[in-house]
């Protein structure tokens, strides 16, 4: 049984009909990525798996149970959350503080600790930050504390959102190695990104969204050599 | 010099009140985008309740908690009843609700307890004077400061320590980040009201206890001085809202004591002037308005 079966989703933003079938199915310990251009319904289907947004047909299952329609909160207390795009990190809080709210979920002090300093080794520059404003930190550290944050909560699905849009070519690197490590520790991921060579690289497989449809599904090798990805991502004739 | 420290001591006492007032609008309207007009009627329902203490002869040292406890508890029903269905709805669709929960408050005063006011007689030992030195400075003004300042330190400590704290500051920043950190939206609404309550309870007590009664429209007049503040400090911040509400008093009492007693019917008017001056030059109040992504 899959840990994320998304079958037939629609899903509006505002008066536009953004997602109008989406089908995927993320297997535990994969990783998982959604291609495609901007609009084409990606960041509005992962808004939607975590309830931010309602969804107009179709359904989501996570682990067996359909988790369509109800509350962010309840969603994510279930074992998977997102990590947005654009970090929506809060900036007026130490990081510190941003890490903590991320185990809000998590009632054993003792499990918190112990998810907190496995935080501080995988993202040393934060545990040399952690009193600083989470506003004043790089674009790639402030990343790095979303995704972070997003760990507190020690989630089965992680839901990564763009995570290499805007940074630095090496900061890129780094996310992506991170990633590449998250799945060694046993999490499983669904990537959406723009980077389609690296998103290829690290992905077991991957869909093509466009128009807000699935137009082309595969394993990651199978979607590289693809005339259909190549043309419009890869930038090959 | 003695009328001086005296006038600054009226100064941080009117202010403080405001300041309690305006921060409990601020706290809610961080959260929630809403400004709660019927945030006055909390401090006229702390009054009746400690109207109908004296009436039944509760002991003394219960009127203080069962007062504030009442204004926590008609916050929280107000959000429970007038505002959770309404959630999703813009800011001004709440305001004018809030109007409404204001207005029907008032009926109800009315109607079931008195058109007039009711006498809650100030206990001796507050009416008198703590002399400091060559200064006496009165009880009420005392507690009225050290109850401000009490209270702004234990909400910063609730605000920085806790993990409800915490939630209520992030959801002032992202409400939709925040649940996505699994924080429950209702949780963190409800306690935001419960805060603005118990600081409402807070200037409720310290209010009557300056003017002796209670009646039903008493709400309106602090509430709107404790808009002002808000918005003179920038609305939906915390430490703006403070500052606004000592500000406002300093205004207030200054006027007071500088203008000629021809001048003082138009006090109001001077200082609301005042006001309109600093948000000509800072529309984004004193220390700027919170800017923030709703639930």
């Amino acid at each position: 049984m899959a840990l994320l079966e998304l079958d037939g989703l629609a899903v509006s933003y505002g008066p536009i009909k953004a997602v109008r079938d989406v089908s995927l199915t993320v297997e535990s310990g994969e990783i998982v990525t959604v291609l495609g251009a901007n609009g084409a319904g990606k960041s509005t289907s992962l808004q939607a798996i975590v309830g931010l947004l309602p969804i107009q047909q179709g359904s989501i299952r996570f682990d067996g149970q359909n988790i369509g329609g109800q509350t962010t909160e309840r969603i994510v207390r279930r074992g998977l959350t997102l990590t947005p795009e654009g970090r929506h990190i809060f900036a007026p809080l130490t990081v510190e503080e941003n890490l903590r709210i991320g185990a809000a979920t998590r009632s054993s002090a003792e499990e918190v600790a112990r998810q907190w300093d496995q935080m501080m080794e995988l993202f040393p520059i934060l545990a040399s930050r952690k009193n600083q404003l989470a506003g004043t930190l790089s674009g790639g550290e402030q990343q790095q504390l979303a995704i972070a944050r997003s760990l507190m909560s020690k989630p089965r699905l992680l839901l990564l959102d763009e995570p290499s849009l805007g940074l630095a070519p090496q900061v890129v690197e780094l996310i992506f190695d991170l990633i590449r490590r998250l799945r060694e520790m046993g999490l499983t991921i669904l990537l959406v990104e723009q980077n389609v060579h690296q998103a290829l690289d690290i992905a077991d497989r991957g869909y093509v969204v466009s128009g807000g449809a699935i137009v082309l599904q595969g394993t990651a090798a199978e979607l590289k050599v693809s005339p259909e990805v190549q043309k419009a991502y890869l930038g090959h004739a | 010099m003695e009328t001086l420290i005296q006038q600054c001591v009226n100064a941080l006492s009117l202010g403080g009140t405001y300041a309690l007032l305006a921060l409990g609008l601020a706290v809610v309207f961080s959260v929630l985008g809403m400004i709660n007009f019927a945030h006055g009627e909390i401090l006229t329902i702390t009054g009746y309740a400690v109207f109908f203490c004296l009436v039944l002869g509760v002991p003394p040292v219960l009127i203080v908690p069962l007062g504030l406890i009442a204004a926590a508890v008609t916050a929280a029903l107000m959000e429970r009843i007038a505002f959770r269905p309404l959630r999703g709805a813009t800011g001004t669709t709440l305001l004018i609700t809030s109007f409404a929960v204001s207005g029907i408050l008032q009926v109800l005063f009315q109607n079931f307890i008195s058109t007039r006011p009711r006498p809650v007689p100030i206990p001796n030992a507050l009416a008198g004077a703590l002399s400091i030195g060559p200064f006496h400075i009165g009880v009420i003004q005392t507690l009225s400061i050290v109850s401000t300042f009490l209270s702004v330190g234990l909400l910063t400590l609730f605000l920085k320590r806790t993990m409800l704290g915490i939630a209520i500051r992030a959801a002032a920043v992202d409400f939709p980040t925040t649940r996505l950190m699994g924080v429950r939206a209702n949780r963190v609404i409800m306690t935001a009201f419960a805060i603005s309550g118990l600081l409402a309870g807070v200037s409720g007590l310290l209010w009557i206890a300056q003017r002796g009664s209670v009646d039903p429209l008493m709400g309106f007049v602090p509430v709107l001085k404790a808009f002002i503040a808000a918005i003179l400090g920038g609305i939906g911040n915390l430490t703006g809202a403070v500052i606004g509400g000592f500000f406002l008093g300093a205004v207030e009492i200054g006027l007071q004591a500088l203008l000629p007693d021809s001048v003082q019917p138009f006090r109001d008017a001077i200082s609301l002037t005042l006001v309109v001056l600093v948000l000509l030059y800072r529309p984004q109040g004193l220390f700027g308005a919170a800017h923030s992504v709703r639930p």
